[in-house]
């Protein structure tokens, strides 16, 4: 674009301008004939728009119908949850933590109940580690389903949705058995769980993963044989695991790259070991791996939720240390020393002995990990949480550079961004 | 992790390779091995770990340590993934002079995560290809995860406070 | 002068010539003339006779029949922001069905949503958006503010957020974190209501549009173009209706 002449730009606009395009526009070089095909244009994608999994914005520019270049800005839902977190004690910090990554609230939640659990050196019961187990694989089999409803509405395949949140209902009527809340259960308590499961549970459970599976086969009969599908998905935007891991790429993503790098087989947390299912990995990297291998995730999660649940162990739900958890509520009535501990655990909360750490997870979207700096009080001194949709953004821009631009909003769905735990 | 004495043949490789006030300080902490290097010895430091084998870096974040000084400190996780060995390297700077080199060149991943420690805590990251606010509005005046910072918010409203409340009819 | 208004008692007690001869009287009253039967003496005029048929005869001002329409077909935008959203996209899905209420059509662009469902946490950066996505729809519009993250500060209260009052008007809050799929079915239906009680909802006031109701005769007729200057542009109607 060969503009001469600056007319007269508002304040508003003089800040927008800190985005430098200038390095691109210099590498098209002299016009050929007319410059009708030689003129970029720069769109506004976002924050608002039809095609979003949150706010995400996005600064596309466009040569025809093809990208050039891709700018995300960021910061549209930036709650301040990491400052929140030091103003509140570490037990009240969870509710605070869970809403980072709304889709997997339960990971957020282990991610930092795991951090306080090496820092105050508490060990978890086995029968809490199996019903953590339980509940995240759940977790990750209903994030994969809002992602499948959501990018297949993206693609224009909009029956999915209702499909997928109709399996999703399922889960969160489970989840509201085990916990009284559908999303942001507060169910991970640092050394355990909050109460054990109900009576009921394990049948509900048991029925519904005896279904999952034939629906997942329905999701793969209505997508995996569909042209359109085929045609938007297949080849589109591949990018090589090395490019990934150089940006700090983990998850589904890598692994539809070829990596089978999960957390969950190499570095076991909360009995990972004990369960067997095997890690899905894509071979090209485009599109349609990504969106495969979290077909597959869903049947191994249902797996695994099945071994969790038929070895469960008989055992408390939560650490027996009074200094962490609270006291079950009998005994209240007759032990003093437990209404000491109550006492002090809900005025002034858990006194954690100073350290850093750090707790990588596998989160649905890659790997969550949660710092957490303690200066020996009863409120974290600092929280941060590696959020994977954050370190994956950084990914769009060398997968959709010379692409369409409808293939870049199947990239965006593909890659599964939850605006939540990118901005924090 | 690298137990203890790895962590601890690591720093002197590092003392070995780069001179003797590279390293300030190891910690060995829980099974976790935390490096403290000099700032200005970042980039040199990581390219030597990521030699030996620590090719990932997983995350950049910045910690305030007020009141001790130097206040800001920003912690680089590595990530060996052959031997799934994980070791963080912290360093500190004041906030008079908070100069610390980019290592997005060399590690991609810090491109965002840099700017967020910028915003958030006011590290200048020199060689940045583009340091500019992630997080809050482009003009936000203050970095707002310094421990100084005042935590903001409404106030709650009770009957002696709700006529100056927002939605109040007055 | 004294009304006796007869009520009209339970509905099968009244018989069918009893009110025949009603709807006679008062199609006789509306048309001025002499009326029978039992109110024969009652002769109305003026603000009494308007009041009179609105209380007593069942007529549906075009006011309440458009409030009707308008709150059975409200076109929400879709604007979620964060938590509360995936329970609005839950609104949508097959259990908490809003197409049984005829709300199922999300329109993406605002100027053709009437309703706006913030659902989520309204960060600062965020604010001026969302106040530009409301100024953009056209009136009537309604806007619910889903979740206790926009209502009041919700679970966060510190530098990061606005509550949403401070910013838009909103005419339902609904409380919850997030509130369940049903919950903000009640909100929705709660707005219903409110809009077909009370048609403009107070944005006359808010406005200050009260007196521009009325067409004024005078604007209405055809007004002349600008006359020709030096043969320099300028055509009249009649030139170009004559040529």
């Amino acid at each position: 674009m060969s503009s001469t002449e600056q007319p007269t730009i508002s304040e508003y606009r003089r800040r927008e301008q800190s985005i430098t395009l200038s390095p691109l526009q210099e590498q098209l070089g002299e016009t050929e004939g007319d410059g009708s095909t030689q003129e970029m244009l720069t769109l506004n994608f976002g924050p608002h728009h039809p095609a979003t999994h949150g706010v995400l914005r996005l600064l596309v520019t466009l040569q025809g119908e093809l990208v050039r270049d891709v700018k995300p800005v960021i910061g549209y839902v930036h709650t301040g949850i990491e400052k929140t977190a030091e103003d509140k004690s570490y037990w009240k910090v969870i509710p605070v933590i869970e809403r980072m990554d709304y889709l997997s609230y339960y990971f957020n939640a282990l991610a930092f109940c795991g951090a306080v659990e090496t820092l105050a050196e508490v060990e978890v019961p086995k029968r809490a580690q199996y019903l953590r187990v339980i509940h995240l694989e759940l977790n990750r089999i209903m994030s994969h389903l809002v992602w499948l409803g959501t990018s297949a509405l993206d693609l224009g395949a909009i029956s999915m949705f209702w499909y997928c949140f109709r399996e999703r209902e399922k889960i969160l009527d489970l989840f509201e058995m085990s916990s009284g809340q559908r999303m942001h259960t507060r169910y991970f308590q640092i050394g355990g769980v909050m109460e054990d499961i109900p009576v009921g549970f394990a049948e509900k459970l048991r029925g519904f993963l005896k279904e999952m599976p034939s629906r997942v086969d329905q999701y793969g009969a209505l997508l995996n044989r569909n042209e359109i599908v085929l045609q938007r998905l297949r080849g589109t935007c591949p990018l090589d695991a090395e490019s990934l891991l150089a940006l700090g790429v983990t998850g589904p993503l890598l692994r539809a790259a070829g990596n089978p790098w999960d957390l969950r087989k190499a570095a076991p947390y909360s009995s990972y070991e004990d369960f067997e299912f095997k890690i899905p990995v894509g071979t090209h990297g485009d599109n349609y791996d990504r969106f495969a291998v979290r077909l597959a995730e869903m049947y191994e999660s249902v797996k695994i939720v099945e071994q969790a649940l038929e070895g469960l162990p008989e055992g408390p739900h939560i650490t027996e240390d009074r200094k962490v958890a609270l006291p079950p509520r009998h005994e209240l009535a007759t032990s003093m020393e437990a209404l000491i501990h109550h006492f002090k655990l809900v005025t002034e909360g858990m006194r954690v002995p100073p350290g850093e750490v750090y707790f990588p997870i596998e989160a649905p979207r890659g790997e969550l990990g949660c710092f957490v700096r303690s200066d020996g009080s009863s409120k974290p001194a600092r929280v941060h949480m590696r959020d994977p949709s954050f370190v994956n953004l950084q990914a769009t821009a060398p997968m959709v550079k010379g692409a369409y631009i409808a293939d870049m909003i199947a990239t965006l769905a593909m890659l599964d961004p939850i605006l939540g735990g990118i901005d924090r | 992790m690298p137990d203890a004495t790895g962590l601890e043949l690591i720093a002197q490789e590092l003392r070995d390779l780069q001179g003797k006030d590279v390293v300030t300080d190891t910690t060995f902490f829980r099974n976790q091995a935390t490096v403290s290097v000099a700032p200005a010895s970042i980039r040199a430091v990581l390219a030597q770990l990521r030699e030996k084998g620590y090719a990932f870096l997983a995350s950049v974040h910045g910690v305030d340590y007020y009141p001790q000084e130097p206040r800001l400190g920003v912690v680089y996780e590595l990530l060996n993934m052959s031997r799934v060995d994980r070791i963080a390297v912290k360093l500190r700077v004041p906030t008079e002079a908070p100069d610390v080199e980019s290592v997005t060149e060399d590690w991609p991943t810090a491109n965002h995560q840099e700017r967020e420690v910028y915003d958030m805590f006011g590290v200048l990251f020199h060689g940045h290809p583009d340091l500019r606010r992630i997080l809050m509005p482009e003009d936000y005046e203050g970095h707002p995860q310094r421990r100084d910072f005042p935590i903001g918010g409404e106030p709650v409203i009770f009957t002696f406070n709700e006529a100056e409340s927002v939605g109040s009819p007055e | 002068m004294a009304i006796e208004r007869q009520p009209l008692g339970p509905l099968g007690a009244v018989g069918a010539a009893d009110l025949r001869v009603r709807s006679l009287n008062s199609r006789q009253l509306l048309r001025g003339g002499e009326i029978e039967g039992p109110n024969a003496s009652a002769h109305l005029e003026g603000a009494d006779f308007e009041r009179y048929v609105e209380e007593s005869v069942l007529t549906t001002t075009l006011d309440r029949a458009v409030a009707w329409a308008r709150s059975n077909s409200f076109f929400p935008a879709t604007f979620g922001l964060a938590c509360c959203a995936i329970e609005m996209m839950s609104i949508v899905a097959a259990r908490v069905d809003v197409a049984r209420f005829g709300f199922e059509a999300f329109r993406a662009s605002p100027r053709q949503a009437d309703l706006l469902i913030l659902s989520g946490r309204v960060s600062i950066k965020m604010a001026p958006i969302v106040r530009r996505i409301y100024d953009q729809m056209l009136e009537p519009k309604w806007a619910i503010s889903m979740g206790a993250c926009c209502s009041s500060m919700g679970v966060f209260n510190n530098y990061a957020l606005v509550p949403a009052d401070k910013f838009m008007p909103i005419d339902v809050h609904v409380p919850g974190c997030p509130p369940r799929p049903e919950a903000l079915m009640h909100g929705v239906l709660k707005l219903r209501k409110m809009v077909q009680d009370d048609p403009d909802m107070g944005w006359r006031e808010r406005y200050e549009a009260r007196g521009t109701e009325e067409v004024v005769p005078e604007l209405t007729a055809a007004t002349p173009l600008p006359p020709a200057v030096d043969g320099v542009g300028g055509e009249s109607i009649q030139d170009t209706a004559g040529a």
